[in-house]
């Protein structure tokens, strides 16, 4: 093996592991599909999983992208993910466990309560912050719901958080970029791309 | 050639113009909606969302004896619905090509039941054919088609949530001009009455000897070469995963799982010291390899046959030594799913907890309202059942005796379309005693928003004649049938009781669009810190926009105004009247 090139050597991997965990409705699967298609765009083999139906009804949900030069399994496994944007905290602490060592977590601060947390049954982790610096080697946490209500549209948490991950993915912006327009409906492109550029000012190397 | 990153739903779609389908039938069902959905949008293709499986079934049929290549695509359970047809069919054989595409849901992300559709393949005695990715997929539904001609069978192209669900680099080509056949007209062989289905059967089986000839020789099953004592038979994304776990074993890939290629089987057993079959859920390969005398070191016993298999557990299983890995952080709250905010499930489930009736639920978004802070629901088997069984409840209850209970049946449009409309006619024929309500949100709500011939349009969105549920209903013969705003909980509850407390077959449609499909959004709430008591009565509405701030002894409730959907429900529980629409 030591002997044998290394594809993405600034993470010692040959394929690169993301996971993108969030809450059914937030947007999941527009980052993962912008991830996919841009790794297309730059000529990289990719897999991406995805749930739809039930899981999508306010539920916690995983979407995964694997990019490398050839890719098996669609699925990442425990252990293995490199990269972890989290579109809220308690779905970010949740697939925590699937990090290298190594691996880096991206999330949005905001809290969105569960079905347990609004009837009065159950209480929001008030310490969620600290669990996800304690379980995590790299964290780089900030309120993307605030930068995608600043840019107009509250939905656009998605494209903030694909700007926050720019300087993670060993893909060129201008890609990124066209990812972006071959992803995302015409007429909201616009707002996306302002989205988009409110995560990359975030966005950390 | 293009290269595309695509579902495998979206490549099977592709593949269908590529192979030159032109009839497409399809009830909505995750994980196969998508295939339907895209071909609705294409020139030259009917593609239509039909009331239910069996009926696209037959559609499909139809097509194929008009002499173009069809397809009817369904979820797993689908296929008890349309094995009706699916039985006979294969007896019959087709005109033009004809593919089942059903997609099974191991690990259960969306369905009520994991069944192994290859145990169709067997039973119709038609070959099942699996692809592993997207590619695959789209490649395998063209073979599919050219296999259904040459041998005169239906064929099912079996999929599973992680192949219809999961994104892969595609390489698209033109489609291909494919000659259109004449319609057939052949009584012996389209007419199943007994004398001809006779003769028929015997050519299903000489077909089949037929088609394990075959299986040997096409190239959808591969040997990939490797090193090692230890080699695997695997089938559709199992094949990934083995890969991923032992990149250098050699593998012999299925991608016809019935009937199988013994020959290649018997070869591959032979050339390995250690034989191990890796299939997501029956072990429907092991058992037929055991039956022919080989010997399989790792099958069922080490993969679990509920659920889904990873890399991680076929390697784990394999080795015996597993590997080491992070626990999950500890004491996190559950995220189940639930209503979306402004939901018009909700207002009714509000009611139902309330009044607490034997409730009969059906599937869809409103299967939820079994889950807290609802509890509303007794039993949910299957799509339709609601009303029929509520209709048995009824009739089991006034046979024992004592006092009169009348079960409530909750179904959804689509749900009613599909197959709940039978249901009624034989409540209020055999003079059943339900109350049914149908909660009517103008489309297919749980597959992500379908048309269905309440809603006034085509797959596709076409305008198309509208069917009234209520005028429905009240053709039928029901008692009584009643229309009612799914936000307004007075009525609701004025309504129910009423109904609940009359004999006799009744049927209430609740209407409120989804919010979801039509992006609904009134004003949001608020919560008038001054007036609210902290009595929690609006918790009651089981919303996620909603939760409770302790402050002192009591607290205050609160509202989320990015998720409020301004639908009310909370407002009207509230007897402080503190919830108003935000300024």
């Amino acid at each position: 093996m030591a002997n044998e090139l290394i594809f993405f050597p600034r993470y010692n991997v040959n394929v690169l592991n993301i996971l993108i965990a969030g809450v059914g409705g937030q947007g999941v699967l527009l980052t993962s599909k912008i991830i996919a298609e841009a790794a297309l765009l730059a000529g990289l083999d990719v897999k991406q999983s995805e749930v739809h139906g039930m899981a999508q009804r306010g539920g916690s949900v995983l979407s995964q992208v694997r990019i490398g030069q050839k890719v098996f399994s669609p699925i990442v496994a425990e252990g293995e993910a490199d990269l972890l944007v989290g579109f809220e905290p308690l779905e970010t602490a949740r697939y925590l466990h699937f990090l290298r060592d190594t691996g880096m977590v991206i999330y949005n601060t905001r809290t969105i309560g569960t079905i347990g947390v609004s009837i009065g049954k159950e209480a929001y982790p008030a310490d969620i912050n600290e669990t996800i610096r304690k379980h995590a080697a790299k964290v780089h946490a900030f309120d993307a719901t605030e930068l995608a209500v600043g840019v107009g549209e509250k939905r656009a948490v998605n494209l903030v958080l694909v700007g926050a991950m720019l300087k993670s993915l060993p893909i060129d912006e201008k890609i990124v970029d066209q990812a972006i327009v071959n992803s995302v409906p015409k007429k909201l492109l616009e707002i996306n791309k302002k989205a988009f550029l409110a995560g990359k000012a975030q966005s950390r190397s | 050639m293009k290269k595309a990153i695509l579902s495998g739903n979206e490549a099977i779609a592709r593949g269908f113009i590529e192979a030159g389908g032109k009839v497409a039938a399809a009830y909505p069902g995750t994980p196969s909606t998508e295939v339907l959905e895209i071909l609705s949008k294409e020139k030259g293709i009917h593609a239509e969302w039909s009331t239910n499986e069996k009926v696209a079934m037959e559609v499909a049929i139809g097509g194929s004896l008009a002499g173009v290549r069809s397809m009817a695509c369904m979820k797993h359970v689908g296929v008890n619905v349309a094995a009706d047809p699916l039985m006979t069919v294969t007896y019959t054989g087709v005109n033009a090509g004809l593919v089942l595409m059903v997609a099974d849901d191991p690990g259960m992300f969306s369905s009520q039941n994991e069944q192994d559709t290859r145990h169709y393949s067997r039973m119709a005695k038609i070959p099942c054919v699996e692809p592993a990715d997207s590619g695959e997929a789209k490649e395998f539904l063209r073979q599919a088609f050219e296999l259904s001609e040459a041998f005169d069978t239906p064929v099912i192209l079996r999929t599973t949530t992680r192949v219809s669900h999961c994104k892969s680099v595609v390489e698209t080509a033109d489609p291909v001009i494919v000659k259109d056949r004449d319609l057939a007209r052949d009584v012996p062989k389209y007419v199943m009455l007994p004398g001809n289905a006779k003769k028929r059967h015997l050519i299903v089986e000489e077909r089949l000897i037929k088609l394990r000839e075959f299986a040997d020789t096409t190239l959808l099953n591969q040997e990939i070469k490797g090193t090692g004592e230890l080699g695997f038979i695997a089938n559709g994304v199992a094949y990934q995963y083995v890969r991923e776990a032992f990149p250098d074993a050699p593998v012999l890939k299925l991608g016809m799982t019935y009937p199988l290629p013994e020959k290649k089987i018997r070869a591959f057993a032979a050339s390995v010291r250690k034989l191990a079959i890796v299939e997501e859920l029956d072990g429907f390969i092991e058992e037929q390899v055991k039956a022919m005398g080989l010997v399989v070191h790792f099958g069922k016993a080490a993969f679990p046959p509920c659920g889904e298999l990873t890399s991680r557990l076929i390697r784990d299983a394999v080795t015996g030594t597993p590997l080491t890995c992070k626990a999950p952080v500890p004491g996190l709250i559950m995220r189940p799913p639930t209503f979306c905010p402004g939901c018009s499930h909700r207002g009714l489930y509000t009611i139902l907890a309330k009044l607490k009736p034997y409730v009969s639920g059906d599937i869809g978004c409103y299967t939820l309202g079994a889950l807290p802070p609802f509890g509303s629901m007794n039993t949910c088997i299957c799509m339709g059942a609601s009303i029929s069984a509520a209709h048995g409840i009824s009739r089991g209850l006034a046979i024992k005796g004592g006092e009169h209970q009348k079960p409530v049946a909750v179904i959804g449009d689509s749900t009613f379309m599909h197959s709940g409309i039978t249901g009624l006619i034989d409540m209020v024929y055999n003079g059943g005693d339900a109350l049914v309500v149908v909660m009517n949100n103008d489309t297919t709500g749980m597959t992500g928003g379908q048309e269905h011939p309440g809603t006034g349009r085509r797959a596709g969105g076409a305008e198309a004649p509208k069917l009234s549920i209520e005028k429905l209903c009240k053709v039928i013969g029901a008692r009584a049938v009643r229309e009612i705003d799914a936000y307004n909980l007075k009525d609701l509850e004025k309504i129910i009781k009423e109904e609940l407390a009359t004999p006799g077959p009744s049927v209430l449609v609740s209407n409120q669009p989804c919010v979801l499909r039509y992006r609904v959004s009134s004003k949001p709430y608020t919560v008038d810190r001054a007036t609210c008591v902290g009595c929690k009565a609006c918790l009651k509405a089981g919303c996620i926009a909603l939760s409770f701030v302790p402050e002192g002894k009591k607290g205050y409730a609160a509202v989320d105004a990015l998720l409020c959907n301004g639908c009310g429900i909370c407002a009207q529980l509230c007897a402080t009247k503190s919830l108003v629409v935000a300024k």
